[in-house]
């Protein structure tokens, strides 16, 4: 297991680099981000200035080589809207992002896995049908809408939850984070729900299918036979038989969740990384930009790696070897 | 509402009881959010807005961009190239450290040399020299008079000789160098979620009404209608056009609207006998008609302004005919603008040799300002209607700005007929003048904006004549004639000024500011 580890790194240091190559040359293309930056009051002399304090003057490759080189010594750049080291700034938006990924994350398998085991031993109950519709709207309903309503219901209309933002702060077991605190929570429910919906839906489809095919095959009809109660088949040899799926999507889905939650965090005006890009973005703060994506490589990376190690854990017949990861 | 807010408060005046009077606080909704606490590290609208709570200026700026007493008691020309500001005397930074002139020479020193400045105040401090005589008197020597120190001075944050002036961004943005003689002190920062800010009793302009401030930045428009409709927020900036109607009907909610400083205005290219985005009918090369004064007019006779402020500005907007809206410092009274008369459009083209039009696109942003992607496309219907077959391409600002300024060969504007809009920081009409339609001559710093090379001698000589005359009264005249020969030369056609809107609960009102700030010793309680 070892070996595979150490190999997996070497292919991301690979995969890492070549995604500088394409995300460095790809950011460089798109427009100018002088003219974002300077005050537009400003004369030709204090544009010159401004191209030049952001190392723009060089050509391209030039700048690259610099980027590289800052990269060895841990220096991703520097923000040219804030002036402050990229990584430092992501590293600040990152515990608010990790919060919600996990809560949504939480909700995604407390609500799907449940309701796609019943829509999956009942396929015939009206209930089952009404989850089953419903999980169709919860793919197809864009997020940014959703969560609009959201807002419109629980903090205009009822008053309940507040409508953006994020709540109170503390320190416990030396994280500090929203989630120890109530008014933290209270702000945290809303987003959290409106990026979970998607994949409460897409765990809901799989657990069903699982079941579904599951339900018919040799060893639950013989733990059936056996007289287990159908607690027991249930909880435990078809749960532990269809995860599979779940944890391996999952997974890809907690990725993106960390990475790209970039609607509902614009949305509800959440600090958290995905807002960081897509106000990076629009500014074209490239240096923020590149470093980004470089660290979601690697977020994605190590969760991929964590997945391969769970099945595993799951499956005793999966052996981590290099093919097939 | 089920009011989440009123029951907290009803609880806070429980536990608060004890207390003799009850904390005002105030919470703002932004929808750009400042990109530091170092008031001289970024020369932009968001930052400079927020500085200001916190540090004056030698001169403030009102809500009209009218020039008040800051740190600054008095100025004025003591000769031709040296300015004499008498200073406050009794102020304090917030750390309690007496303010002198010492402190106002070492603003100016730090201001345009800021490490990894993404845009200086150098601008505003470039061959000015500061000279303090005694300890509450500076002079501002010049190389050559120059009629506008006190607007340049009043952009410059004044932070404390002491804990300020040697300090880095760092060190503002974390708090213990951000100490200013403001009316508000600071808090806390954490960027994207909140910028706390608490009262500064002992203020010399008299202690603010509001005891703490937050602004919360909810870039997105519909979020932060929501925030003040949910009482998350007491006010917001940046109020979506096409919620205003709604929100005017909403008891709950009280709207603040003024005219801003910001013309939206057409640039046409003036300079190139074969402009790439105009056209023969058919496709075929055309010598540029835009050229011709005639051709210029009639694009704005057939421009129906009305409609385009009814219609796609939705009311807030307001016709323009010059640079700057009535009542700044500069403005013409004999200009207006230019009435809707398709016909006269017509027989104007005919005069000018192109009774059947021409082709011609129409680029601008569609990130920038209110509404823009939508009046490029109006303005590319009413111009096909009288012949000009016009196609409208729009684009992200981050791309616009790059191609319409320098897009083309050598560094020229790539476009031929565009969409921009101006703010006047100064307040005063020299800003657009020099900026937008005085000639392209980058060792002046002159038409740093000007993308369509308008270049008119008499008007560069109005303008030079302008920039050296100190006398007040002398000099609005002569940036008025010269804003009139250019308008009637249509070297831009102007469209409208905007109008911006501030939503605030039902109890509040905010006193609309020009230049777009949103600040909160602005806001009052009726």
């Amino acid at each position: 297991m070892t070996v595979f580890i150490i190999r997996r790194l070497m292919q991301a240091a690979v995969v890492v680099f070549l995604m500088s190559l394409i995300v460095f040359f790809g950011v460089n293309v798109i427009g100018d981000p002088v003219d974002m930056l300077v005050n537009p009051e400003a004369d030709q002399a204090e544009i010159e200035r401004t191209i030049k304090a952001l190392g723009l003057d060089q050509p391209i490759h030039i700048q690259y080589l610099h980027f590289l080189g800052g990269i060895s010594e841990g220096d991703f750049g520097r923000s040219f809207i804030r002036g402050e080291p990229a990584l430092k700034l992501i590293i600040q938006h990152m515990p608010a992002t990790i919060e919600l990924a996990l809560v949504s994350l939480v909700i995604s398998i407390a609500l799907g896995i449940p309701l796609g085991l019943f829509a999956g031993i009942y396929p015939d109950n009206p209930i089952s049908r009404a989850i089953m519709a419903g999980s169709i709207l919860g793919f197809s309903l864009p997020t940014f809408w959703v969560g609009l309503m959201m807002i419109m219901l629980f903090a205009v209309w009822l008053g309940w939850l507040p409508s953006t933002g994020r709540g109170d702060t503390a320190v416990f077991l030396g994280i500090r984070s929203s989630l120890w605190t109530l008014d933290g929570l209270s702000h945290l429910f809303m987003p959290a729900l409106n990026l979970a919906l998607t994949n409460i839906s897409l765990v809901i489809r799989l657990v069903r299918a699982g079941v579904r095919e599951a339900m018919l095959q040799d060893y639950i009809k013989f733990a059936r036979a056996k007289g287990l109660s159908a607690n027991r088949v249930i909880g435990v040899h078809l749960l532990k038989n269809i995860m599979i799926p779940v944890v391996t999507v999952l997974g890809l889905e907690f990725g993106n969740l960390l990475a790209f939650s970039v609607v509902t965090e614009t949305i509800f005006a959440w600090p958290g990384m995905g807002k960081l890009l897509i106000d990076s973005l629009l500014q074209l703060d490239r240096p923020v930009v590149v470093a980004y994506l470089m660290i979601i490589v690697l977020i994605f990376v190590v969760i991929n790696l964590i997945v391969d190690i769970a099945y595993s854990l799951l499956d005793p017949r999966v052996r981590l070897k290099d093919q097939g990861t | 509402m089920l009011d989440r807010k009123k029951l907290m408060s009803a609880l806070a005046a429980t536990t608060l009881l004890a207390s003799p009077v009850l904390a005002e606080d105030l919470t703002i909704g932004l929808s750009s959010e400042p990109t530091a606490m170092d008031p001289h590290f970024h020369n932009l609208g968001p930052n400079n807005a927020m500085s200001r709570h916190i540090f004056d200026r030698l001169i403030n700026q009102n809500e009209k961009q009218q020039l008040n007493p800051g740190l600054a008691v008095s100025w004025g020309p003591i000769d031709d190239l040296t300015w004499e500001f008498k200073l406050r005397e009794g102020v304090t930074f917030h750390d309690g450290s007496a303010f002198d002139a010492d402190d106002i020479v070492c603003s100016f020193e730090r201001a345009p040399n800021v490490p990894n400045s993404p845009s200086s105040f150098a601008t505003y401090t470039k061959g000015k020299e500061v000279v303090k005589v005694d300890a509450f008197t500076v002079h501002i020597k010049t190389a050559t008079p120059y009629p506008l120190m006190a607007n340049d001075v009043s952009t410059i944050p004044i932070v404390s000789s002491e804990t300020g002036c040697d300090a880095t961004t760092e060190a503002f943005n974390n708090g213990p160098a951000t100490v200013g003689t403001g009316p508000y002190k600071f808090v806390s920062y954490t960027p994207g979620d909140s910028i706390v800010l608490t009262a500064n009793a002992d203020y010399w302009g008299g202690a603010p009404a509001w005891d703490n401030v937050t602004f919360k930045p909810i870039k997105s428009g519909p979020a932060r209608v929501a925030a003040l409709l949910a009482g998350d927020v007491d006010m917001i900036e940046g109020v979506p056009t096409t919620d205003i109607e709604t929100l005017k009907n909403n008891p709950d909610v009280a709207l603040s609207q003024g005219v801003s400083n910001r013309v939206i205005y057409l640039h046409l290219d003036h300079d190139r006998a074969d402009s790439p985005f105009v056209k023969a009918n058919g496709g075929g090369a055309i010598e540029n008609p835009l050229m011709d004064l005639r051709v210029r007019k009639a694009i704005s006779m057939a421009i129906y302004r009305d409609a385009i402020v009814d219609r796609v500005m939705e009311g807030v907007a307001i016709k323009a005919g010059q640079l700057l809206p009535e009542g700044f410092f500069g403005v013409s009274d004999k200009l207006q603008p230019m009435d809707y008369d398709p016909a006269a459009a017509k027989a104007l083209l005919a005069e000018a040799g192109v009774p059947d039009g021409f082709e011609l696109t129409i680029h601008g942003p569609n990130d920038r300002y209110i509404n823009d992607a939508k009046i490029a496309e109006a303005i590319g219907q009413m111009l096909t209607s009288i012949g000009i077959k016009t196609q409208v391409e729009t684009m992200p600002r981050s791309v616009y700005f790059k191609r319409a300024s320098r897009g083309g060969p050598n560094d020229t504007p790539e476009f031929s007929f565009i969409l921009v809009g101006w703010g006047a920081g100064s307040g005063e009409a020299s800003s657009p003048l020099k900026s937008l339609i005085a000639t392209h001559t980058p060792d002046k710093g002159w038409g740093a904006s000007n993308r369509g090379r308008y270049s008119n001698p008499k008007v560069d000589a109005l303008i030079t004549e302008a920039l050296a005359t100190v006398d007040d009264a002398k000099r609005e005249a002569l940036l008025a004639q010269a804003t009139e020969i250019a308008i009637e030369d249509a070297a831009i056609i102007p469209l409208h000024y905007q109008v911006n809107t501030w939503a605030t609960r039902t109890g509040l009102s905010y006193a609309a500011r020009t230049d777009e700030y949103t600040l909160a010793f602005g806001v009052k309680k009726n």
